[in-house]
């Protein structure tokens, strides 16, 4: 029992990572005012850049980084058609989903059946901590993880500093909240935006390329199956702090890996079996992040809510 | 050094070539990748164009696909002209398609002229009440309706497997969950070889077009969305005017379901929309909320979609091909809307020009 | 030498012509006052400086050297530091990261320092504001001592204020004068925008006039006129008006009667506190104070736009406090309201003068649809009527001049035949022929019976126009007088905080 436990709360975690790092990558873009939904297709693509390029080079790093480029490279056809040409950022991200996710499952039709090399999976499975992985219920899911998994903390703790504690982060907040002041201040509004929504992409990329590195681990159509989605949700969840993002993503990744669980056995609580449906646990992200959304805005507590600016396009000249 | 000015007016004439540039530069870019896929280009573009208007059946095809996405464009266009920016169109289409489908099962016994009006009242219903939630949190609490939609298409897509693994199961039918087919009375029937689904998408264009240019409704919708506080000025009413819109747009996507549901699929299945929700959006941005642009706008899209689906059949092309070229189009199609509405010149730093 | 010389500055927003061929030369220490009407293009100009738009011609030299200004950044790397007449400040963040932000630096946010900093300044400046607080916590004036603190904050060598004297009161303007004479000796350049004209010679070393898009006029302030000034801001000369009220006889029946108002601001803050007002029949009642001091809430209450949270309004002698504008109507009640901000309660921009003219006529005009037909025909009544240079009721009312606008929501709203008009500043932002226009036909709709609030900032307009006037200061009608000339000093005291009687 306690072993399960364990066990589960290391896959939730493995589950979450992928949503981790674009829900983090979401966070910047949209504390740079910019709603990008193209995360899902952002993903997919990482997702199959990185496999691609692990296949081929057997490096985890130039794996992980090209699928964060490929991720990136993406976004930039959101920023160049948000930011520069004014364009709604709805409608764009849209398209961009469409898009990348179109392209990714033309490319990637030739290689469902391509594994990594055995050599490849060592370098990034779970590194196996002595002693410490073997403490019961939280040893696996801490201390016996993927290095990618730990990046990801990683991530999130920089992201965290990176906003509340340096001169870039404040300038971001404003961008996000109030660009004509942000203008007035001297801060490049528009450079700010290109750069957040690029780091977003870039992470998302990064996302999904945990997919087809440590997860699954090869490519399938469609490999990321509605997680660029959750992200967005998890965005609101997480109340637009990294920190907070962390906690979010583990949890919606315990409830995926219920959903797992579910479809395959009831749960079982003082012998009593309980049937819970395992799409009713599905769509528990959503509705909860619908709770999270009515709760922040029946706060006081202005600093809650979305940027104010988020998905309005900013013209300086407009008066 | 460039200089970059709104413009207040656009005319048609000013319109027109720039969007005509902007499709050509899209079938450019579209033909380079359909290049580096293997392909000819001209040869895949007059495929989608004979996959899509070539005979009688594609014509009827794309009628088929333009009917659930004109529908829902006009749908969000009401909402959107409150400034009720949904992008809730797939969950109302899934909640609608549910009511519609709820009847279809438990009323099979009436006759199909008195089935099929309750399946679309009921569809009304549903993608109005799956509407009204996100505006009745709007109004109350000001959250956030563009988040709170997206997120509803999800309950909504999520809810309706379950239906289908759990409560709707068909007893009947043995492997995988489905839910039941629709008895014929509750099936949508063929007018002149299309579904009747194109009559009811032309009166709702109609409909939509009288009720927001020629009634009060309308007037009041359009004080609303432009200006809020003088509409308050006016008594209007807002908060009830915006739960009437909101319903109303709900409720027109939710008919999309229950076409799609009675005329396509004759089930209901949790892949009905084939996201064509989505698409709607766009479409009706594309067609600037004005229902004539959106109904051409949704034609051409409708042309797009049913052209490129035949690519797979007539040259083994994949569908997502299909995706990306689409997606290509409507990039540059959007990005020119930049050029239309702005002014932009060029001229050397610091150059008198005066 | 001049320290900023801009030469052949030109600016055309859509097809309009803000600024035309601009030559002005600012030096360091001295202070250049920058006098013009509304609209006459002084805040774009400075904006053009400040980098925030972008000339279509003519160039910019700063210590004679040749500058482009892309964007605001490059004009404060530069030393130029501009405050805009409205604080435009990021709400959830606090003070001292609003002042901060955009600053130069190392990586790390030294939150100590530039709390010390801010502080530093603030003192030698005699700024007061703690700098933890959070922004929408802070009033109009604090969020303007920000700005200022902002800009102070940066180091400036040339400091642009666009109208700061709009949202502070008197004495307050006063010291903010003060701090600029100290601040020109220290060798800076201080440009100030205005549209009035005691400031011009209160403060200011020499004074340029713009007029429609063009520099018509420049001088050393020493040598020009008050007369001189005004022909060239209004481009001819100005009559004399004498103020012609009429005494409200202490038993004039009373069309409004508002007893211990108090309304509540967005953030739970009283915007209004236990408001007394009287309005008799056939009276004009101006509403003078400083901006920001209430009057825009108390204008919505007595429309009936905002929520009241104690005391009660009284239209003859109905209480009307909670009463729905939509039930109105119907129960006989007639109140036309001009807002501060016609664009923003008032009209639909982006609809047809037809459109808007049949705001108020919708719901009883017809039952389902809507006549465009009746509605043309009803706005070219009003077009008509009130002379309004429009090419036609079809126009859309964002294309018009202020004063065309303000004609046809005048034209709307006196057209449901109002026994009580609120206005609030009827002319700003509007011409001289268009204010005369406006000045005349709401005297006529006075000496018709109607009565008229009226809030307005220049006491002078006021006095000349208004039979009686109220002063507002903190969210309360401190006192009213009768709109004699010889009541200026006792108002003007009053708007500063000086509760008088009546």
């Amino acid at each position: 029992m306690m072993n399960d436990i364990g066990l589960f709360l290391q896959t939730a975690i493995i589950m979450g990572t992928p949503m981790l790092y674009a829900t983090l990558g979401e966070i910047l873009a949209e504390r740079s005012g910019s709603l990008n939904l193209g995360v899902e297709g952002m993903m997919m693509t990482g997702a199959l850049a990185g496999f691609l390029v692990g296949t081929t080079t057997n490096s985890p790093l130039l794996a992980v980084l090209c699928a964060g480029l490929v991720g990136a490279m993406g976004s930039m056809i959101f920023a160049v058609l948000t930011v520069s040409l004014k364009a709604n950022q709805l409608v764009a991200g849209f398209v961009l989903t469409i898009f990348l996710s179109g392209l990714a499952n033309l490319i990637g039709s030739g290689y469902g059946n391509s594994t990594l090399p055995k050599t490849f999976t060592s370098k990034i499975s779970a590194i196996h901590i002595p002693g410490l992985s073997e403490i019961p219920l939280l040893g696996p899911a801490i201390f016996e993880q993927s290095i990618l998994v730990y990046l990801g903390i990683l991530t999130a703790v920089v992201l965290w500093l990176y906003m509340n504690k340096t001169r870039f982060g404040l300038s971001l907040r404003v961008v996000g909240e109030n660009p004509s002041f942000a203008d007035n201040a001297g801060i490049p509004v528009t450079l700010y935006k290109y750069v957040h929504i690029g780091a977003g992409g870039f992470l998302a990329g990064v996302g999904g390329s945990c997919l087809t590195l440590l997860i699954v681990p090869r490519w399938m159509e469609s490999i990321t199956a509605g997680m660029g989605w959750i992200s967005i949700a998890l965005v609101i969840f997480a109340l637009w702090s990294p920190a907070r993002a962390v906690f979010g993503a583990y949890f919606f990744g315990a409830l995926r890996g219920l959903v797992f669980k579910l479809q395959s056995a009831p749960i079982t609580i003082s012998g009593k079996a309980f049937y819970i449906p395992a799409q009713i646990l599905d769509l528990l992200p959503y509705l909860m992040t619908i709770l999270v959304l009515v709760l922040i805005t029946l706060g006081k507590r202005k600093e809650n809510r979305p940027p104010l600016w988020l998905c309005r396009p900013y013209f300086r000249e407009d008066r | 050094m460039i200089s970059i000015q709104k413009r207040s007016a656009v005319s048609l004439r000013q319109k027109l070539p720039k969007q005509a540039v902007a499709i050509l530069a899209a079938l450019v870019v579209g033909a380079l990748v359909i290049l580096l896929f293997g392909h000819n280009p001209l040869a895949v573009y007059k495929e989608i164009l004979s996959g899509a208007l070539g005979s009688r059946y594609s014509r009827a095809q794309t009628i088929e696909t333009l009917v659930p996405l004109l529908i829902m464009a006009l749908g969000v266009t009401i909402c959107y002209k409150i400034k009720f920016i949904s992008i809730g169109t797939e969950g109302q289409l899934y909640i609608g398609a549910m009511f519609a489908t709820y009847i279809a099962l438990h009323l099979k016994g009436l006759p199909g002229p008195i089935l099929l009006p309750l399946m679309l009242l009921a569809s009304v219903l549903g993608g109005g009440l799956w509407c009204l939630l996100p505006a009745f949190l709007k109004v109350k609490f000001d959250t956030n309706e563009t988040l709170v939609t997206l997120m509803l298409n999800y309950v909504a897509i999520k809810f309706i497997t379950y239906l289908q693994y759990g409560p709707w199961k068909d007893p009947n039918v043995i492997g995988y969950p489905v839910i039941p087919q629709f008895t014929k009375n509750a099936i949508l029937p063929d007018v002149l070889g299309i579904h009747a689904g194109w009559i009811i998408a032309l009166a709702l264009l109609v409909l939509t077009t009288v009720m927001l240019y020629r009634t009060k409704l309308g007037y009041k919708i359009t004080v609303l969305g432009e200006n809020p506080a003088t509409a308050r000025y006016a008594g209007f009413g807002t908060m009830k005017l915006t739960l009437l819109a909101t319903f109303l747009g709900g409720g027109l996507c939710g008919i999309a379901g229950f076409i799609q549901a009675s005329a396509i699929e004759n089930s209901l299945t949790a892949s009905i929309s084939g996201n064509l929700g989505f698409t709607a959006i766009v479409v009706a941005w594309m067609g600037r909320l004005k229902p004539l642009p959106i109904a051409g706008f949704g034609l051409f899209v409708a042309v797009l979609i049913q052209g490129c689906a035949y690519l797979q059949i007539s040259m083994g092309i994949s569908h997502f091909m299909a995706n990306v070229i689409q997606a290509i189009i409507l990039f540059f199609i959007l990005g020119s809307d930049f050029f239309i509405n702005y002014r932009i010149a060029f001229r050397r730093a610091g150059e008198v020009t005066a | 030498m001049a320290y900023i010389e801009l030469k052949g500055i030109t600016k055309r927003f859509d097809t309009v012509y803000a600024n035309d061929g601009i030559d002005l030369e600012i030096h360091k220490g001295e202070i250049h006052a920058l006098l013009g009407e509304n609209g006459s293009g002084k805040t774009t100009l400075m904006n053009i400086l400040y980098g925030r738009y972008r000339s279509d011609g003519g160039s910019i030299l700063v210590g004679g050297v040749r500058r482009v200004f892309k964007d605001p950044a490059d004009s404060i790397k530069a030393g130029i530091g501009m405050i805009h007449q409205h604080p435009d400040l990021v709400d959830t963040l606090s003070v001292e990261q609003n002042i901060a932000a955009g600053m130069g630096g190392g990586v790390v946010l030294a939150r100590k320092s530039i709390r010390a900093r801010i502080e530093e300044i603030a003192a030698q400046y005699e700024l007061a504001v703690d700098p933890t607080r959070k922004i929408y916590q802070l009033s109009v004036g604090e969020k303007q001592t920000v700005e200022i603190l902002k800009t102070f904050y940066r180091g400036v060598d040339v400091l642009i204020l666009d109208e700061p004297t709009s949202v502070l009161a008197p004495p307050e303007a006063r010291a903010l004068f003060e701090n600029l004479v100290k601040i020109k000796a220290r060798g800076c350049a201080i440009v100030l925008i205005t549209h009035k004209m005691h400031e011009v010679f209160e403060v200011s070393d020499r004074v340029s006039v713009l007029r429609k898009g063009r520099m018509v006029y420049t001088a050393p302030t020493a040598e020009t006129t008050r007369e001189i000034l005004t022909e060239k801001m209004v481009g001819h000369a100005l009559a004399e008006q004498v103020s012609a009220h009429h005494a409200v006889a202490a038993d004039a029946e009373r069309i409004l009667r508002v007893q211990g108002l108090s309304v509540m601001g967005p953030f739970g803050q009283p915007a209004l506190t236990d408001v007394n007002l009287e309005v008799a029949r056939g009276e004009i009642h101006g509403i003078a104070g400083v901006a920001g001091s209430g009057q825009k809430e108390l204008c919505d209450a007595i429309a009936g736009m905002c929520k009241v949270h104690e005391g009660e309004i009284y239209y003859h002698d109905k209480d009307i406090t909670r009463l729905p504008i939509a039930r109105r109507r119907a129960q006989g009640i007639r109140i036309g309201y001009i807002p501060e901000d016609r664009m923003d309660a008032g009209l639909v921009g982006e609809m047809k003068i037809s459109g808007n003219v049949m705001l108020r006529r919708a719901d009883y005009a017809a039952r389902v649809f809507y006549s465009e037909k009746a509605a043309r025909a009803y706005g070219k009544e009003i077009l008509d009527a009130y002379k309004v240079d429009a090419v036609g009721p079809q126009q859309p009312v964002k294309n018009l001049s202020g004063g065309n606008i303000q004609k046809v929501l005048l034209g709307r709203e006196i057209g449901e035949d109002p026994d009580l008009l609120i206005t609030a500043y009827p002319v700003r932002g509007l011409d001289i022929g268009a204010t005369d226009f406006i000045f005349q036909l709401l005297r006529k709709k006075r000496e018709e019976g109607m009565s008229i609030v009226m809030v307005g900032e220049d006491l002078d307009v006021l006095l000349e126009q208004c039979d009686r006037i109220s002063v507002m200061y903190h969210g309360r009608i401190v006192a009213t007088f009768d709109a004699d000339p010889a009541n200026k000093g006792s108002i003007g005291a009053c708007m500063a905080g000086a509760g008088g009687a009546a």
